[in-house]
């Protein structure tokens, strides 16, 4: 099996590994995958005060695709509303990495990890917003 | 001492120097092509710049090239794998199509060991059921060429599939798979200057192939086991240098010349058929051909009493009896092979030997006795 | 310093991987070497010198691998390798003696290809008992005893497990197999030259045995056949009538000679080439163990071959580890298998689970391996995983005290 240079780019140098505080109200994790199948992905998204992911984080146990995959979109939805970056399709992983065909799997996982952090971000916000007690400020992200 | 002469290339044929080279190199190399690793990966890669080389050679594409043990594996995978209920062979076939599958049905062959065409277009309509036609592109003792666009047209009409021995044939006549038409063919490397130990089943995209043996899904699991890298690289490199054909028939046509201007009443056995220009199959009337094969090898010069795979034992042949050549005078038939590095010089050391043995036994009274 | 050492240039990775193939040590292709050239003659032409020299070859050679085993050298037929005598060994006696016999007794972690053979065979009217193996990968002889019946045509275990390098005990099954008047057929390919094997005493009836995997060539076998009392089979491959008609085609005088040349040299040796082997591999396990946590060996650390390790680095994922050590080419399962996804049948099979099934590495250690070798692979091993487990969230959740099992995971 050959990797394209991209892909290789992204297992070696991968951006953004780490953890951001998951009860920050901010903080979107999604956790996808199964240790039984070999591939888990942690992706968190943090999302400020103008509606902008300012930040993304992985964590990866996988085989050098997924790593590739979860590092490359991470990369991807920094600067992106949440509304955009929902429609990051596995396919566009896919190609940009050349990832071949036993390994297209890894894209769908990393599409599934955006929509699982999207979802919980929305989940908080919408427990947040619920009581919606006057005077109560949004708390700014500290940077 | 002088050098032998090397005479019995369809027996085997020596590996060409540069063969030789891509074996070494390979062995010394070493690596699993089935590991992921970069030493499986070079293995790997060796074994498909090979296919690519073969399926040149033969006019296929490499993905109908399925590496083997050599042309008998190759036979047997074609006869058992093709899972056709009905198989029909021609006489004249080697044991490794002959003994491959005990029901085969055999075709007959007429005095020059073509396949009788009509018999078996006969055959083919006695039964409905599917069959598998095998016929050999060239005979390993004769050197016959058989008409194999013919068979192939007789076997599509009743809806039969083809295989073709093409064992002797490759390396030295053009060999053109997708031409041919037919299903199956199969290679041997070292009958054309390749390694023994290596050959292939070239098998047509969607003709139908049961895998006879199990295991790891080497060959696209058409055959089972961890690849003889070293001998597959052999190979390829000898179907690169035999691409450029072998021209050793004027060497074969002035031996035949010269043996019956010797003996006028040596028989060339198949001399009225379209033959391989390496192969002569001749008869010196009244000399055993153990007697030629012996009396030879002391003068340095080595040929053959017929095929050499009867594990030594020297028997009458059966495709000179399928030819209706009788018993006393197949048994005088010797078969001299040429190859990649037969000389001139090689041809007349035989005649002068041949032309010795001639004169002292042939005319004495008692090889008159023991032909009578 | 070795010969290998010399011909593995500085860039090439560290071939750790010698349960999938072993180079070709260079004292067999010296020994091969006359065949190709010179004395390159088919074995089976009676009528000329080239053909005698070349038999005399052969001939040898069978010699020597019959001396590895304790065989009579006319007990040995040539094959083109393991994956044939295999199946030769096992189809051929099934089908020799259905008429009496209809049972095969095999384990679960045979190779694939006994495996695939003995699935076939059951596809034709055979039955088959697949025994399973105890954690430590290795047959419980009880149940091996109480599965073989007087219908038991060939029990067939092998002798040393590619993946995880465990021992069966092979006189035991012999002894059981002798009693109950099946055939006891083993599938030495990873054993032979490794550890003593001795087809009398052991009882064994029928012995698979490959070239490439003890410093030959590829493309050659060989398979012990027991002449007294005589086991018989049918030919898989018809023709010419080589190999007392076991197996035709002709033979690869060359291979056949370094197969017989590399039995001599592993013969010879054996015992000090165990004790170096072990060392290194002793060496190797401390260094890691002294490094990384969550490490464990899979199968029997004591009934094995010294040149074996199959390790699951807990949390981190084989293949990802595979692409991050890129100086040692080592495998993630058998080699015929590993450009599959799936976990290793083997590991499966000892119970370890899925999850850490998919952390694990296959190192294979052997003659060229050097000490330097190992102390730079341990180094490289450590790098990666920690790296590796940096970047895992399953490690994350382990340093958090969560239990992975307690989550649900999705399947996927």
């Amino acid at each position: 099996m050959t990797y394209s240079p991209k892909l290789i780019d992204h297992y070696e140098n991968p951006r953004n590994i780490g953890s951001l505080d998951k009860n920050d109200e901010g903080v979107g994790t999604g956790l996808v995958g199964a240790p039984a199948c070999g591939d888990v992905m942690k992706l968190q998204i943090k999302v400020g005060a103008d509606g902008l992911i300012e930040d993304a984080k992985f964590k990866t146990f996988g085989c050098g695709s997924a790593i590739a995959s979860s590092s490359l979109v991470t990369e991807w939805v920094k600067g992106k509303t949440i509304d955009e970056a929902e429609t990051i399709k596995n396919t566009d992983i896919a190609k940009h990495l050349a990832l071949p065909p036993v390994k297209i799997h890894c894209s769908v996982l990393a599409e599934d990890a955006i929509k699982a952090a999207i979802a919980d971000y929305r989940a908080k916000s919408a427990k947040k917003d619920e009581p919606v007690s006057e005077g109560e400020q949004v708390a700014v992200p500290a940077k | 001492m002088s050098v032998s002469v090397y005479l019995d290339h369809n027996a085997t044929s020596p590996p060409r120097p540069a063969v030789l080279d891509a074996m070494v190199e390979a062995l010394r190399m070493g690596g699993n092509p089935s590991s992921v690793h970069r030493a499986g990966r070079n293995a790997r890669g060796r074994i498909e710049t090979a296919r690519r080389s073969v399926a040149t050679l033969v006019g296929a594409l490499p993905a109908e090239v399925v590496f083997t043990s050599g042309g008998t594996e190759a036979n047997n995978l074609a006869l058992t794998g093709s899972g056709q209920p009905r198989v029909l062979v021609s006489a004249v076939e080697h044991d490794s199509v002959l003994k491959a599958v005990a029901a085969a049905e055999i075709v007959p062959v007429d005095h020059d060991g073509i396949v009788d065409l009509s018999a078996l277009e006969r055959m083919l309509r006695e039964a409905s059921e599917p069959a598998l036609v095998s016929v050999m592109l060239a005979n390993n003792e004769t050197g016959v060429l058989q008409p194999i666009a013919e068979v192939v047209r007789l076997a599509r009409t009743a809806g039969a599939l083809v295989h073709c021995d093409a064992v002797q044939g490759t390396g030295k006549v053009t060999v053109d798979f997708h031409g041919l038409g037919v299903d199956y063919l199969s290679l041997s490397a070292h009958k054309f200057g390749g390694p023994t130990g290596v050959g292939a089943l070239v098998v047509r995209d969607g003709a139908p192939l049961r895998a006879d043996r199990r295991g790891g899904g080497q060959e696209r699991y058409r055959r089972a086991g961890t690849e003889n890298v070293a001998g597959i690289a052999g190979f390829g490199v000898a179907a690169e240098a035999a691409a450029a054909g072998l021209d050793v028939a004027a060497l074969r046509d002035r031996l035949e010349v010269e043996l019956r201007r010797i003996a006028p009443d040596a028989v060339v056995h198949g001399a009225a058929a379209t033959r391989l220009g390496n192969t002569t199959c001749i008869s010196m009337p009244g000399v055993k051909a153990e007697t030629q094969v012996m009396a030879l090898d002391l003068a340095g010069i080595c040929i053959s009493a017929g095929a050499a795979c009867s594990s030594g034992k020297v028997g009458a042949s059966t495709v000179l009896a399928a030819m209706g050549v009788p018993a006393d005078e197949a048994a005088t038939a010797i078969r001299v092979s040429l190859g990649w590095n037969t000389t001139a010089d090689d041809i007349e050391r035989l005649i002068a030997a041949w032309r010795d043995l001639y004169v002292r036994v042939a005319h004495s009274d008692i090889a008159h006795a023991q032909a009578a | 310093m070795n010969a290998f050492t010399q011909i593995r240039r500085n860039d090439q990775p560290i071939y750790l991987d010698y349960q999938a193939t072993t180079p070709v040590d260079p004292r067999v292709l010296e020994a091969m070497m006359p065949y190709f050239t010179h004395k390159f003659g088919n074995a089976h032409s009676r009528s000329h010198s080239y053909g005698w020299e070349a038999e005399e070859g052969v001939e040898q050679a069978r010699a020597q691998v019959a001396k590895l085993i304790g065989a009579d050298e006319k007990e040995i037929i040539y094959t083109s390798g393991a994956t044939e005598s295999n199946n030769l060994a096992i189809k051929g006696v099934a089908e020799f003696y259905k008429d009496r016999r209809n049972h095969i007794v095999t384990t679960v972690t045979e190779h694939k290809c006994v495996l695939d053979t003995c699935r076939h065979l059951e596809q034709q009217g055979f039955t088959v008992t697949y025994l399973p193996v105890q954690k430590n990968g290795l047959v419980d002889l009880e149940q091996l005893r109480a599965a073989v019946t007087d219908k038991t045509v060939v029990v067939s275990v092998m002798a040393v497990n590619n993946e995880i390098g465990v021992i069966q005990p092979l006189a035991e099954i012999g002894k059981i197999c002798r009693e109950k008047g099946a055939f006891f057929h083993t599938d030495a390919a990873q054993a032979a030259g490794k550890i003593p094997l001795d087809v009398e005493a052991m009882n064994i009836d029928l012995m698979s045995i490959s070239g490439h995997k003890i410093y030959g060539p590829k493309g050659i076998g060989a398979l012990y056949v027991r002449r007294r009392p005589r086991v018989r089979l049918v030919a898989l491959i018809n023709g010419g009538g080589q190999e007392r008609g076991f197996r035709s085609g002709t033979l690869p005088t060359p291979l056949c000679v370094g197969l017989g040349e590399a039995a001599e040299i592993c013969m010879k040796e054996m015992d000090a080439e165990a004790k170096r082997l072990t060392k290194l591999r002793d060496r190797m396990l401390k260094g890691l163990q002294a490094k990384l946590p969550e490490i464990y060996v899979n199968g029997d650390l004591d009934q094995r071959i010294p040149g074996n390790l199959n390790i699951s680095f807990a949390y981190v994922e084989g293949e990802s580890l595979m692409m991050g050590i890129k100086g040692l080419s080592v495998s993630s399962g058998s080699a015929c298998t590993s450009a599959s996804l799936e976990p290793s049948y083997v590991l499966r099979a000892l119970g370890v689970e899925e999850e850490m099934a998919h952390t694990s590495l296959r190192i294979g250690l052997g003659r060229f391996t050097t000490e330097q070798e190992v102390d730079t692979a341990v180094d490289e091993l450590v790098r990666h995983v920690t790296k590796l487990r940096e970047m895992s969230p399953l490690w994350e959740m382990a340093q958090e005290g969560i239990d992975i099992k307690s989550i649900e995971w999705a399947a996927h």
